[in-house]
């Protein structure tokens, strides 16, 4: 860089630093000095109290044995993969879909974007009383004479999961959709032209010349995308609460009751930093392909 | 539930600053139910007769949701005047950090040591010698509650024990009824479970694994009979789609469910609905098995404050709960036992007076509150959440429940 040329002068742009030492103290100490401190507590034996008794990785070796934290990282997976994929193709194809023109688009954007903006506990209600089986979709279908209609995802242990995508991408969709949109407008206008000109089929120039261009579109979607699924909890809470039995746990909701409700903080903290590890094998690689491999091309 | 608590805590913060005033004592409780309300109004109508005033601070959605939002205002610096716990080692960590502050001068001015019965209760409150709360009422886990209406559209007599109850349980079926009614929540499912290991179990064995943590006993061949009859259980317990406990009575008053086992906090329910007790509805002390009751129960903890004024009215508080005024308003309203072993219980019902009775005797456990921690607690309900939903073998469930108690502090 330039600046290696540069001689040092600490006290250019005085105002500036000193306007963002808030912001410089916040992140060290709150968001790195919180991480640390939850780490090494987690290899404490801290109940209600956070106390520096070390017990190495006896917290680690329970939440492996635990049923229930099992039972969140499979339903974190199924979760995951199924709305990463879900969103990103739906997200696309109706990005796609409004971009060729058509009218009312404000109308039709506005519509698709309206669910973000609520939240995930109200997303979660109202989902809830949809998929209630004496309320909702399978009663209305009966009542129109279809009797033996069933349709009661929340209350089966196997489908549960299924039902809470259901309501995520209903939530989150709108939001891809805008970004990919978004991105779609910023390909030249040149581009289709040219396109047109060699007799491309337009499903071919999406596949093969426009989706490579949206890369960074698609990177930055993709963050997004995984942060949602990490801290997935309050959608589980309004529509589940975890339930039936355990079946729908994820691993926020077993961090918050072993801290809380269990009063186990070296156990919530435990769990808490396998989260960390999970983002954190996930980020890893992608930020060194993504800033480190070209920095050398 | 979440809008509930959200309305609570909403309702909370606009009553907060009023609390300003020297003699203002805010006390937060999870008592949000018909019964548990008219009976909480009973403290505060008492508390308020001294001149000072009890701010209400309802926190609704059961104790899961209300003990985490206490313990962080305690820890986090803005402690309540006093609040609910139960009884037993919920607030044990409390204690010994010093947030909690002591009582050992009401007691001794108000002589509790002799009047408060079982001794057992206040021992649950002791820690180090000091005594850190006060024990409102007693409350026992260990009761069926049967619908008389719904065993006569079946027509099958009301069962005398659990073995009948599981035997009616078909033709409650045929009359369209649900046999068990059973809130789809961790701990009601594990309150059953124990109130089937001390009803058939008995005495030794709910001591031995809850209290000794005996991990073979747990594995044992008396485990495995209690938990078929978890098992059994659960098959009756198929079609009850509610949450909340109350919902679950409510079921049972209304005579769609054959019966419910739940705390004698169901009681106050069954009196706000106006059912009299022997006639619309039948109790079994101990699931009609072993004639025993735990005396967990609720206590009211004070936080240590600064505030000169207010450290008074805490002992004014602390005073006029036990008062037996209030101990006989309170409690039957609650339709829980008193904790002082002196008043007059006239007004008690058949229910009462069976609990009354088995108090009389002795026959009092402690609870699986005071004998087990908050983590191990929470490791019981999740399994047992997880048996009742899905297709876990009893003998399966037992194996699990034989490591949990093994690895138990």
């Amino acid at each position: 860089m330039a600046s290696d040329t540069r001689p040092r002068r600490p006290f250019r742009n005085l105002s500036a630093k000193i306007a963002s030492i808030p912001m410089i103290v916040t992140a060290v100490c709150v968001f790195l000095g919180g991480t640390l401190w939850t780490v090494v507590y987690s290899f404490t034996n801290s109940k209600l109290l956070p106390r520096l008794n070390f017990v190495g990785l006896d917290q680690y070796d329970r939440l492996w044995s635990t049923p229930r934290w099992l039972v969140s990282i499979e339903n974190l997976a199924i979760y995951g993969v199924l709305s990463l994929i879900f969103s990103f193709v739906i997200g696309f194809l109706l990005a796609a879909l409004l971009d060729q023109k058509i009218r009312f688009e404000n109308t039709f954007r506005t519509i698709f974007l309206y669910p973000f903006a609520l939240s995930f506990i109200v997303t979660g209600l109202v989902w809830q009383w949809i998929l209630n089986p004496d309320f909702g979709v399978q009663n209305i279908v009966r009542s129109l004479g279809w009797e033996s209609f069933t349709f009661n995802p929340l209350y089966d242990a196997n489908l549960v999961m299924y039902g809470i995508v259901l309501a995520g991408l209903w939530q989150g969709t709108g939001l891809i959709m805008c970004l990919m949109l978004a991105g779609l407008r910023g390909i030249d206008e040149d581009i289709w032209k040219a396109a047109r000109v060699d007799g491309i089929p337009t499903w071919k120039t999406y596949l093969y010349v426009v989706i490579p261009m949206l890369r960074p579109v698609f990177v930055t979607t993709l963050v997004i995308v995984m942060a949602g699924i990490v801290k997935l909890y309050d959608l589980v809470v309004a529509m589940t609460s975890g339930g039936p039995g355990n079946a729908s746990e994820v691993p926020a909701k077993y961090v918050y009751e072993f801290m809380f409700r269990a009063q186990n903080l070296g156990q919530g903290f435990a769990a808490s930093t396998m989260m960390l590890l999970t983002v954190a094998i996930i980020i890893i690689p992608w930020a060194y392909l993504e800033f480190g491999g070209r920095r050398r091309g | 539930m979440i809008r509930r608590s959200l309305a609570a805590l909403l309702a909370a913060s606009v009553v907060l600053p009023v609390a300003a005033r020297a003699a203002d004592l805010e006390v937060t409780h999870w008592w949000t139910s018909g019964g548990e309300a008219a009976a909480v109004a009973e403290l505060a109508k008492a508390f308020d007769a001294t001149g000072n005033k009890w701010v209400d601070g309802a926190i609704a959605g059961s104790g899961d949701t209300a003990r985490p939002i206490m313990v962080s205002r305690i820890t986090g610096g803005d402690p309540m005047a006093a609040t609910q716990f139960n009884h037993g080692r919920q607030a044990e960590e409390l204690v010994a950090s010093g947030l909690m502050r002591n009582l050992d001068e009401v007691a001794a001015a108000e002589n509790w040591k002799d009047v408060i019965n079982p001794p057992s209760l206040l021992e649950g409150c002791t820690l180090d010698g000091h005594l850190y709360c006060v024990p409102v009422n007693i409350h026992s886990w260990e009761w069926l509650w049967l619908s008389n209406q719904a065993f006569a559209d079946a027509g099958v007599a009301v069962p005398t024990n659990w073995d009948e109850f599981v035997a009616a349980g078909p033709a409650l079926e045929k009359a369209g009824k649900v046999p068990l009614a059973l809130g789809q929540q961790g701990w009601q499912m594990s309150g059953l479970f124990k109130d089937l290991v001390l009803g058939l179990g008995g005495k030794d064995l709910y001591l031995k694994v809850y209290g000794d943590k005996d991990s073979d006993l747990a594995g044992g061949a008396d485990m495995a009979k209690v938990f078929k009859a978890l098992g059994d259980a659960r098959t009756l317990a198929k079609g009850s789609n509610v949450q909340n406990w109350n919902e679950a009575t409510a079921m049972v008053i209304s005579g769609k469910a054959g019966g419910q086992a739940m705390g004698d906090w169901a009681q106050g329910e069954f009196q706000v609905a106006g059912q009299v007790a022997g006639k619309d509805y039948t109790c079994l002390a101990g699931l009609g098995g072993a004639q025993y009751i735990t005396t967990g129960g609720d206590a009211f903890y004070f936080p240590a404050l600064e505030d000169e004024e207010k450290s008074k009215a805490q002992e004014v508080l602390a005073e006029v709960m036990l008062s037996p005024e209030t101990q006989v308003a309170f409690n039957l309203k609650k339709g829980s036992l008193p904790v002082r072993g002196d008043v007059n219980l006239e007004a008690a019902n058949d229910c009462m007076k069976k609990g009354l009775a088995i108090l009389k005797e002795g026959n009092v456990l402690k609870s699986a509150d005071e004998l087990l921690s908050p983590d191990t607690t929470t490791q019981l309900n999740d399994l047992m959440s997880e048996f009742f939903s899905t297709e876990l073998t009893p003998e399966d469930a037992q194996a699990r429940f034989a490591e949990l108690i093994a690895s138990a502090d």
